[in-house]
C-alpha cells in the first residue's frame, strides 16, 4: 500500500511537523518503503497466534502505593523555557487547527 | 406540521471520569491532593521528562477493578494500556495513558430505580488513565482563544482517574440526574474516590440525541456539567433544544456544547471540521494486567453492600417508605449514622429515627453544606434525642429546636432541655387547667365543636400550645379537650 502525498501532510499535522514540498517527496518514498517492509509480516501464517502488544513476557509490574518526595519547586521549573508565578508559561493555546 | 412530544425518543449516554483516592499518582510516587501551591507535587515523570520509565500504581489498579465489579462487568483476564496521542500543553508526554481496546472492565450494568420503577443502564466500560496538569489562560478574559498565553501547574497531571462509559440507554434529563447520584453513591460507598463535583473528582459529560419519526438523531456531547443538578439542566436545555429544531424542521449538526450555568444554555464549542486521530499505539513501557482468579475473589469479598441493595434491605426489613431509603443510602455517612442510631436507641422505632435523619438532619447538613463526616453530633447523642421524642418526654417541635442547638453546639439532647426548660408537659392536671381557660377565653369556637363541627377543633389545640409556650403534649392536649367537649 503506497503513500501518498495526502497521507504525509496528515501525518505531518498529527506530529505538528511543518514540510518543505522537498521533505514531503522524500518521506513519500522513504515512508512507502518503510510499510512495505513492515507488511511482509503479513505474509506469515499467524493462524491461532494471540496479538502480540510487548516482546517480553512479562504482567503486573506494579508498585505500592507508597509516597516518594517530588522534585523541588525551583528544580521542577529549572528547565522551563519561560516560567511565571511558579508555573509553565506556554504560548496561546489553539483548542483545534482551522 | 408538528409532531406531538410524544413522538420524540431521547438517547442519551454517559462518560464520567473519576479521580481516585490513592495516596500517590498513577506512574510516578508523587502525592495526590486537591489545590496546593503549583507544581509542588511533580517529578520528572509526571513532567513527561525524557528518559523516564513509568510504574503504574497497584492500588489504582485495585480500585479501578473494585468498580469494574461493582457495576457488574466482565474482568479482563488481560488488558493492556494504549498511548493517546495529541498534543496539548496540559500533558506534558504530548501522549495520555490510557486505555483502548481492552479495558479493565466492560459489559457491566448499573441498578437504579427511576420514579419508582427499576432501570438498567449498561455500562459499556471501566477504564483506567491519568488525569492531565491544569492550565490557566491569562489575558482576554481568560478565554482560551484570546488569550496571550497559558500559565501551567501540573499537581494534578498523572492522578489515576477512572472512565467509565454508559451504553446510550438513558432516555431523559431525569434519569441521567438519578444515574449520577446513583454511581456517586457506589463510588463513595466503595471508598475510591472523593467524588466531589465541585473539586473535579468527578466529571460527568453526556452524549444527547432527539429522535423524532422520521428523523433521524443527531449526537451532541454536552460538556461543563458541574453539579448534578447542571447535569440535569443542561440535559433538559438541549433535548428541548433539538425538539424545537426538530419541529421547526432545522438542521442539526454534531457538535460539542458547553453548559453555561448561568444563563442556563448550552453554548456551541467550535464544530470538528476533522476527526481526530489519536494513533492509539500499546504503551510499550508498562506490562499487561492480569488479575489472579484468587485476587480477584478477594476483592469481590471486600466489596462493600452496594446503596440499591442496603435501601432494598431497609424498606423490607425496616419498613421505611423509599424517600427516607433514598436518603440513607445516599452516602456512606448518612448510612453509618442512621444504623449506629438504631444500635443506641431505646424507646424509638427504625421508621421513626429514619424519618429524622433523612429530613431533620439531612435537612440541616443540605441547608449549611455539611457532610456526615462534619458532624458535631455522634449517633449516641441523637438517640438520646430520638428516645426523648419518642417517650414524650419532649415534643416533635420542641425536638427539632433542640436537634438545631446540638448542630451548632455538640451538646447533649438532656442538657438543652433542662437548660431551656423544655420538658414536655403530659400531666393531666397541670393540662386540664390550661384546657378549662383556653375554652372559656373560646366559647364560640368551643359551641361550635359541641354541635358536632371539627373544623375549628386545631385552633383550641393551638391555643394551649401558645398557652405553654409549646411544652405541651399534642396528643394529650387533644384528648383532653375531646373528653371536655363531648367529641369524637
Amino acid at each position: 500500500m503506497p503513500i501518498t502525498r495526502k497521507d504525509v501532510d496528515h501525518v505531518a499535522r498529527l506530529a505538528r511537523l511543518a514540510l518543505s514540498e522537498e521533505e514531503k517527496a522524500a518521506l513519500e518514498e522513504q515512508l512507502s518503503k518503510i510499510l512495505a517492509h513492515a507488511e511482509r509480516v503479513t505474509s506469515l501464517d499467524t493462524e491461532g497466534v494471540p496479538p502480540t502488544s510487548h516482546a517480553i513476557q512479562l504482567a503486573n509490574v506494579a508498585r505500592s502505593d507508597d509516597v516518594v518526595d517530588p522534585l523541588s519547586r525551583d528544580d521542577a521549573l529549572a528547565n522551563a523555557p519561560a516560567a511565571e508565578e511558579h508555573q509553565f508559561r506556554v504560548p496561546r493555546i489553539l483548542e483545534e487547527e482551522e | 406540521m408538528t409532531a406531538p412530544s410524544a413522538q420524540f425518543v431521547t438517547t442519551i449516554g454517559l462518560e464520567i471520569h473519576v479521580e481516585l483516592k490513592t495516596r500517590t499518582k498513577m506512574f510516578c510516587g508523587c502525592p495526590v491532593a486537591f489545590g496546593g501551591e503549583p507544581n509542588t507535587r511533580v517529578c520528572p515523570v509526571c513532567l513527561g521528562h525524557p528518559g523516564t520509565l513509568p510504574v503504574p500504581n497497584e492500588k489504582a489498579i485495585e480500585l479501578t477493578n473494585k468498580i469494574a465489579m461493582a457495576l457488574d462487568c466482565e474482568i479482563a483476564p488481560h488488558s493492556i494500556f494504549h498511548r493517546k496521542n495529541y498534543f496539548y500543553p496540559d500533558m506534558p508526554k504530548n501522549y495520555q495513558i490510557s486505555q483502548y481496546d481492552i479495558p479493565i472492565g466492560s459489559r457491566g450494568s448499573l441498578d437504579m430505580e427511576v420514579g419508582g420503577e427499576s432501570r438498567w443502564i449498561g455500562i459499556t466500560r471501566v477504564h483506567l488513565e491519568e488525569d492531565t496538569g491544569k492550565s490557566v489562560h491569562v489575558g482576554g478574559g481568560g478565554r482560551i482563544r484570546e488569550a496571550e498565553y497559558s500559565l501551567e501547574d501540573f499537581n494534578r497531571a498523572g492522578t489515576p482517574l477512572v472512565e467509565i462509559v454508559t451504553e446510550p440507554d438513558i432516555t431523559s434529563a431525569e434519569e441521567a440526574r438519578v444515574f449520577a447520584q446513583e454511581l456517586r453513591s457506589i463510588l463513595e460507598f466503595l471508598d475510591v474516590s472523593d467524588v466531589r463535583m465541585e473539586e473535579g473528582s468527578l466529571r460527568i459529560d453526556a452524549n444527547i440525541s432527539v429522535e423524532a419519526p422520521g428523523r433521524s438523531g443527531t449526537k451532541v456531547e454536552v460538556k461543563n456539567m458541574n453539579s448534578m443538578r447542571s447535569v440535569f439542566r443542561a440535559l433538559e436545555f438541549e433535548e428541548e433544544r433539538q425538539r424545537n429544531a426538530l419541529m421547526n424542521e432545522e438542521e442539526l449538526v454534531q457538535m460539542t456544547r458547553h453548559w453555561d450555568e448561568k444563563s442556563g444554555v448550552t453554548i456551541p464549542g467550535r464544530v470538528k471540521e476533522y476527526a481526530f486521530d489519536y494513533r492509539y499505539f500499546p504503551e510499550p513501557d508498562l506490562t499487561p494486567i492480569e488479575p489472579s482468579i484468587e485476587w480477584l475473589r478477594q476483592l469481590q469479598e471486600e466489596l462493600p453492600e452496594l446503596p440499591i441493595a442496603k435501601r432494598r434491605r431497609w424498606m423490607e426489613e425496616l419498613g421505611l417508605g423509599p424517600y427516607d431509603a433514598q436518603v440513607l443510602t445516599s452516602s456512606p455517612g448518612v448510612s453509618v449514622f442512621f444504623e449506629e442510631t438504631l444500635e443506641a436507641v431505646k424507646d424509638a422505632n427504625p421508621k421513626q429515627v429514619a424519618n429524622w435523619v433523612a429530613n431533620n438532619l439531612a435537612g440541616a447538613l443540605s441547608d449549611t453544606g455539611e457532610r456526615f463526616s462534619d458532624l458535631k453530633i455522634t449517633p449516641s447523642q441523637f438517640a438520646e434525642l430520638m428516645d426523648m421524642v419518642a417517650s414524650g418526654e419532649i415534643n416533635a417541635s420542641q425536638g427539632k429546636e433542640i436537634l438545631s442547638a446540638m448542630l451548632l453546639t455538640g451538646t447533649s439532647p438532656g442538657s438543652i432541655a433542662e437548660e431551656r426548660d423544655m420538658r414536655q408537659v403530659s400531666d393531666r392536671g397541670e393540662l386540664e387547667a390550661v384546657v378549662d381557660e383556653v375554652i372559656s377565653n373560646n366559647a364560640e369556637v368551643a359551641d361550635r365543636i359541641r354541635a358536632g363541627d371539627m373544623k375549628p377543633f386545631g385552633v383550641l389545640v393551638g391555643a394551649v400550645m401558645r398557652a405553654t409556650q409549646g411544652k405541651a403534649n399534642a396528643a394529650v392536649v387533644t384528648e383532653i379537650l375531646k373528653e371536655k367537649l363531648g367529641a369524637s
